[in-house]
């Protein structure tokens, strides 16, 4: 993210070290937070952008978290949110890793299996499994379609 | 190791082998001592003396022993444990293990623990692999699978039986029908699934409307609980209610399948006409569990 961008730079201030995470959906930005398992009481110097004007994308939000660099199954799990994210790795004010975000084909101990009948909403040693088809998350234990509300089943 | 855990993991192949296998102990084609030196444990966490009783006959046919919980037992023993802790005890013990359990998924969380084959005996409102092969292989011995027609009536929301069996039958090429009173039709997302393996699929609004087009009638258990008063179950239950008057004009090989046991869904004086199959469907439990038994443990 350089000054000149004045989609991000004149909103929210540029980072020395961190992630910016750009192009989030609109309205998504908590809930990408949330993903990350990143909420109030956690130690990160976070700035937060929503509904910012974009060319590409009408409205988005913009996410920078300063001192982490995410890693890249943090990072795909974003996908489920927001799948046109762009990932900025910041270090010395410099982007030195650009990338976008995957949906990954198995999530794990990610999202809640919304079956209450489920083996993984028990107090079994196991953590939910979906696969992630084209038409929603698959729970690999009980065969539950996850097709929305996606953020709301967050762990 | 091999597990039987949903009927997704089969493809067609594993199912024509196993039927075959099946047919081979039903015909008395085989050795009977042939597991006498095995031994399995029945891990029954809720009640289904039927299907419990049939994996029993089918392991002392093959010379092979048991040993069990059942679900009063069962919920005493694992009081504070986990199914997980239980299952890494117990398969320590024996050559394979039959679970039954009231959570869906259970029997794919068993096969992650245990040292040796887990065979699933139904898990919750979810799996019921065993009983599909031997409705399968029911309707196998009467004719080609094949492309025939094949009508599932009832609950068709909650019930597992119809949901694993057409699963299944979208393997073969088959026409289904559906008809389930309202409330209770098959879920859209199971309906998608099986347009998506290239089944086609016909609802319809009554039995009358579709059962001259069937080879198969699989009537469904109707579940008193799935419905708000007593009232309204005894109104969809006696306009689901199969009776002799419904027979006329269908096919000369319809057969009328029930995973049993009724509960007046099909009149008893059906029972005596060549379309019901039902009481064969239940013994058919053996031969099948003969060959789901002997296949995990050779
Ligand atoms: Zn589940």
């Amino acid at each position: 993210m350089s000054r000149k961008d004045p989609s991000g730079g004149l909103l929210v201030s540029p980072i020395k070290n961190g992630t910016v995470i750009d192009h989030i959906t609109a309205g998504e930005a908590l809930n990408v937070l949330r993903i990350l398992g990143i909420t109030g009481s956690t130690r990160e110097c976070l700035s937060i952008a929503t509904n910012v004007e974009s060319k590409r994308m009408g409205k988005k939000d913009i996410v920078k978290i300063e001192n982490r660099e995410l890693r890249t199954e943090e990072v795909d799990r974003i996908a489920l949110l927001a799948p046109q994210a762009r990932i900025n790795i910041i270090r010395d004010y410099k982007v030195v890793e650009k990338k976008g975000v995957e949906i990954p084909e198995i999530l794990r101990g990610v999202v809640r299996c919304p079956n209450p009948g489920c083996i993984t909403n028990t107090n079994e040693p196991v953590a939910s499994t979906f696969e992630v088809l084209d038409k929603g998350l698959h729970c690999l234990y009980c065969d539950w379609l996850i097709k929305d509300d996606i953020a709301n089943l967050i762990i | 190791m091999y597990h039987i855990i949903s009927i997704r993991d089969f493809e067609r192949s594993d199912l024509d082998y196993l039927l075959d296998r099946a047919q081979e102990f039903d015909t008395g084609n085989y050795r009977p001592g042939m597991l006498d030196d095995k031994l399995v444990a029945l891990l029954f966490f809720e009640p289904s003396t039927r299907t419990r009783m049939s994996f029993a006959t089918a392991m002392a046919r093959l010379g092979g022993r048991t040993i069990g919980v059942d679900s009063v037992e069962a919920s005493s023993i694992v009081k504070g444990e986990t199914l997980a802790d239980t299952i890494r005890v117990i398969s320590s013990y024996v050559d394979a293990i039959v679970l039954r359990h009231p959570k869906e998924g259970a029997a794919r969380l068993a096969s992650e623990f245990s040292t040796v084959p887990v065979i699933n005996a139904g898990d919750g409102a979810g799996q019921h692999p065993s009983q599909t092969l031997l409705d399968l292989y029911t309707i196998r011995q009467s004719m080609p699978v094949d492309g025939i027609d094949v009508g599932l009536l009832g609950d068709l929301r909650y019930g597992r039986t119809a949901h694993s069996l057409a699963l299944a039958l979208s393997l073969y090429g088959v026409t289904l029908h559906t008809i389930a009173p309202g409330g209770l039709e098959m879920p859209a997302n199971i309906t998608l699934e099986l347009r998506e393996r290239g089944m086609e699929v016909v609802e319809h609004p009554n039995v009358e409307e579709a059962i001259r087009e069937l080879d198969v009638l699989y009537v469904t258990r109707s579940q008193r609980e799935r419905f708000p008063d007593s009232a309204s179950y005894y109104n969809v239950a006696s306009s689901y209610r199969i009776t002799t008057d419904l027979l006329d004009g269908v096919k000369d090989r319809l057969m009328i399948l029930h995973p049993l046991p009724r509960a007046g869904e099909i009149d008893p004086a059906v029972d005596c006409t060549p379309y019901a199959r039902y009481f064969e469907q239940a013994r058919n439990g053996v031969p099948v569990r003969m060959a789901l038994l002997h296949e995990v443990m050779r």
